[in-house]
């Protein structure tokens, strides 16, 4: 039985590996599920003058989508975003993170605008605030202003299918 | 044209790989000699064609081919060539070409230094290792092609990581690599014998050298990583109980132990069965690492792209290697039979009982790496398990160990007599003990860890030099004379045991009295640690071949006298523009001092780091004197014969086909 021991332990492992392979160790879960989605008011990228504050999406249901022109995969999910604010489903909101090179204004006159606002969050604080992990993540907010899920990484067809689209139902109803 | 011959040539190399693993083992086992002959040609074929693909990589890479989807990725045109060049195995799919051409390499070395060895054992051996080229060729193959072309051709690349652009890096990973899958030597030795059932201790012998050579690698190769880590990172640090080093850390204890017991195993003929253990978990350890570190099971900062079918073909490769040789063991365990009985107080029960700690270490580790994704797995959490885990087990578990070590070499074999050693040792036993005691007396608070560290330190020290003092107390001659006359084993063994005593001594008091500021610094302000006084000159804009550096000035002065310049920068790349922090360091034998640059303030103030790390410099001399022990040890005058013999006989076999 003693000369088995290392292949049972490996096996164990293996069957570990093999769960762990589906799972995502960056899908960090946020601790502020159920809680109030942090107050802020920011200028918006599209009017400089104009400010966004969460305040202003009460009785909505509405997305917050956090992203930066130097991220790579949030140039990936515009394209999603845009189908997203085409179907006109749930307003979205962006918040511009950490743009050093103020490159927002042209990124979104260049290739559209899918925000009804986007708050420019120059300091990065109001990400920090929200325990932001990496660019880009999408919180869903519901109308009295509680975060219900925050995604990680690009918004693709399948999570919108299976993660957005169910939740939104829900809480519109 | 060039990307596609390399994809033609890998696809030739995984052909190779197959006939040179299949004809010599079925030729091994039916004794047909025809089959077995197979191996040598068809061993240096693969790697040749291996080569040749890794050449049509680099030349992509130099060429600045950005239609090899690769190369767009990982290279930019402003990249230095040098940078180009490492580039090749900078990603992922560069990196496992990078395994598949050391592992080419590895084989080609042992059917050229193999003339001496019975051909069935070599036909063996060949073909196991052959077993795992095709694995990583078809894994190539199929999931990660390193040639995949794309179009339309984008105008530039995304550049290579910033982190990897570092002198550091150009050799680390290559030299990791040899260390890694030179296990794979042992590995496919080990296999062979369990494959013939003739479990007798011709196979530790021979396996012996590729063992040291390949763990000379590790360990040079994690002290540059190390190393690496300390310049680039910008926070002083140089170890961080991440994934990856783990990954790099476990193998590394295992040939530790691996390097141990083949000892035992050759010159006694005792263990048999757990080296053949040890030599199987040494090289199933680096297939681990490179499957954590290539399928994103776990997050680190080496984590490439995450792609499941990668995942899920490594770890079923990972199934086959390990799980059958494994199952392989236990079906021949109840052949091998231990030779040469010992008492509980011998050079043997004392290398048991540091393997049995080795292990437990490893064991340490290895649950500190995976019990995040345990946790995760079982639907119990999301953790993360730091460094200070690792610093609460792995040290206490390693201090006997220490203890151990500054013992064993001094024991004999079989059985030894404690009285008589003890009388050997109380000299150095007091002197360790006095400067555990009073060292730390002459800092502020007396610190437990220093004081363990230290003791340890000079007792593994101290028993080098007892070591030396016995083996030459019946010798002739002068010292220099008598000295040289030591095997070069010996020395090998010795040195690497000092590195060990110094490598601890470093740890112990860089982690304990290191002194560190971060402050807010406008030009003309001063600050001032252990001594030592940093005056900010200010910050000028210097371009850089493919970034743009803040280049920060600051003098170093030490009671009025200019100790050193230092220029910190912070680079922006250009095709990336990830921001880089390049840390200065003023060097020397008994301290570092180091600054790195932060963030830029408001009105030219810049956040500044600085650092006093006294000893740190130890811990990379012991890391070197590790990989010097290694050669020494590898490059004895017995294995040279063999050597020079097997070279002798390849020129005499050119002479007659000539």
């Amino acid at each position: 039985m003693k000369r088995w021991l290392p292949l049972i332990l490996f096996t164990l492992l293996s069957a570990v590996l093999y769960v762990g392979l589906h799972l995502n160790p960056r899908e960090v879960p946020s601790p502020f599920i159920g809680k109030p989605a942090p107050a802020f008011t920011l200028p918006t990228v599209e009017h400089p003058d104009k400010t966004f504050s969460p305040a202003q999406m009460q009785g909505k249901v509405w997305l917050l989508n956090v992203w930066a022109p130097w991220c790579v995969a949030c140039r990936q999910e515009h394209e999603s975003l845009l189908q997203i604010a085409q179907m006109g489903l749930v307003p979205l909101v962006g918040l511009n993170w950490k743009d050093k090179g103020r490159e927002a204004t042209a990124l979104l006159a260049q290739s559209g605008d899918p925000y009804l606002a986007c708050a420019e969050d120059l300091s990065g604080m109001v990400g920090i605030d929200y325990g932001v992990t990496g660019t880009p993540e999408t919180y869903v907010i519901d109308k009295r202003g509680l975060v219900r899920m925050k995604h990680i990484g690009p918004i693709d067809a399948e999570a919108w299918e299976n993660k957005f689209m169910p939740l939104i139902k829900e809480l519109n109803r | 044209m060039i990307p596609e011959l390399g994809n033609f040539a890998l696809i030739v190399a995984l052909l190779l790989a197959l006939i040179q693993s299949i004809l010599p083992l079925i030729g091994a086992h039916r004794g047909n000699a025809t089959l077995m002959a197979v191996a040598r040609p068809a061993a240096q074929g693969q790697f040749a064609f291996v080569a040749i693909a890794f050449g049509c990589l680099a030349y992509s890479f130099i060429s600045h081919d950005f239609s090899v989807i690769n190369v767009a990725h990982n290279s930019f045109s402003q990249l230095p060539k040098i940078y180009c060049l490492t580039a090749t195995w900078g990603s992922h799919e560069g990196s496992i070409l990078l395994w598949a051409l050391i592992l080419g390499f590895w084989t080609t070395a042992v059917t050229v230094f193999s003339r001496h060895l019975p051909d069935e054992m070599v036909s063996r051996v060949v073909g196991v290792m052959g077993l795992i080229s095709v694995g990583f060729l078809a894994f190539m193959l199929i999931t990660s092609n390193p040639f995949l072309r794309q179009f339309p051709i984008p105008a530039d690349g995304n550049d290579l990581n910033p982190l990897l652009q570092d002198p550091g890096m150009v050799m680390h990973p290559p030299m990791l690599y040899m260390g890694y899958v030179g296990f794979s030597v042992a590995f496919a030795f080990a296999i062979a014998a369990l494959l013939s059932g003739k479990m007798d201790a011709a196979w530790a012998r021979w396996s012996r050298p590729w063992t040291t050579v390949a763990w000379m690698f590790l360990s040079g190769g994690i002290t540059l990583g190390s190393w690496w880590a300390y310049k680039e990172l910008g926070w002083g640090g140089w170890w961080f109980w991440d994934p990856t080093e783990n990954a790099s850390f476990m193998p590394w204890l295992a040939g530790t132990a691996l390097i141990h017991s083949l000892a035992v195993t050759e010159k006694r003929g005792a263990f048999k069965a757990w080296t053949v253990l040890m030599a199987i978990a040494a090289f199933s350890l680096s297939l681990l690492g490179t499957f954590l570190v290539r399928s994103g099971v776990l997050s680190s900062i080496h984590a490439f792209a995450t792609d499941p079918a990668r995942g899920v073909f490594i770890l079923g490769f990972l199934g086959v290697v390990i799980g059958g040789s494994l199952a392989l063991f236990a079906w021949r365990a109840p052949r091998m039979l231990s030779g040469g009985g010992f008492t509980w107080f011998s050079r043997e029960a004392l290398l048991l009982a540091n393997n049995v700690i080795l292990l437990a270490a490893l064991g340490t580790v290895l649950l500190g790496t995976l019990y995040p994704l345990l946790m995760d797995t079982l639907g119990l959490g999301k953790i993360s398990v730091g460094p200070p885990y690792f610093n609460a087990v792995f040290v206490p578990v390693m201090a006997p160990a220490f203890f151990l070590m500054g013992v064993g070499p001094l024991l004999r074999w079989k059985q030894a007599s404690l009285p008589d050693l003890a009388t050997r040792l109380k000299w150095a036993l007091a002197i360790s003990l006095a400067v555990g005691l009073i060292v730390p007396l002459t800092q502020k608070g007396f610190n437990v860890w220093v004081s363990l560290g230290l003791m340890l330190s000079t007792w593994i020290a101290l028993t080098v030099i007892e070591g030396f003092r016995e083996r030459l107390k019946h010798s002739q001659g002068g010292l220099f004379g008598r000295l040289s006359g030591l095997p070069r084993s010996y020395w090998g063994m010795q040195i690497a045991h000092f590195g060990i005593a110094l490598g601890v001594a470093g740890i112990t008091v860089v982690a304990n009295y290191q002194t560190e500021r971060d402050v807010k610094m406008s030009p003309g302000e001063h600050v001032e640690l252990a001594g030592y006084s940093f005056v900010f000159q200010g910050v000028s804009q210097v371009p850089g071949p493919n970034y743009v550096a803040a280049r920060g000035e600051i003098e170093v002065s030490r009671n009025g006298s200019r100790v050193a310049l230092l220029y910190p920068e912070k680079r922006t790349y250009n095709a990336s523009g990830m921001p880089m922090t390049e840390a200065a360091i003023d060097p020397n034998f008994l301290r570092d001092i180091y600054v790195s640059l932060g963030e830029p303030l408001d009105g030219g103030a810049w956040a500044v780091r600085v650092y006093y790390k006294p000893f740190i410099n130890w811990l990379w001399l012991g890391g070197a004197l590790l990989a010097l022990g290694g050669f020494l040890a590898a490059s004895d005058r017995r294995y040279r014969l063999s050597l020079r013999k097997a070279v002798a006989s390849v020129y005499a076999q050119a002479g007659a086909r000539a």
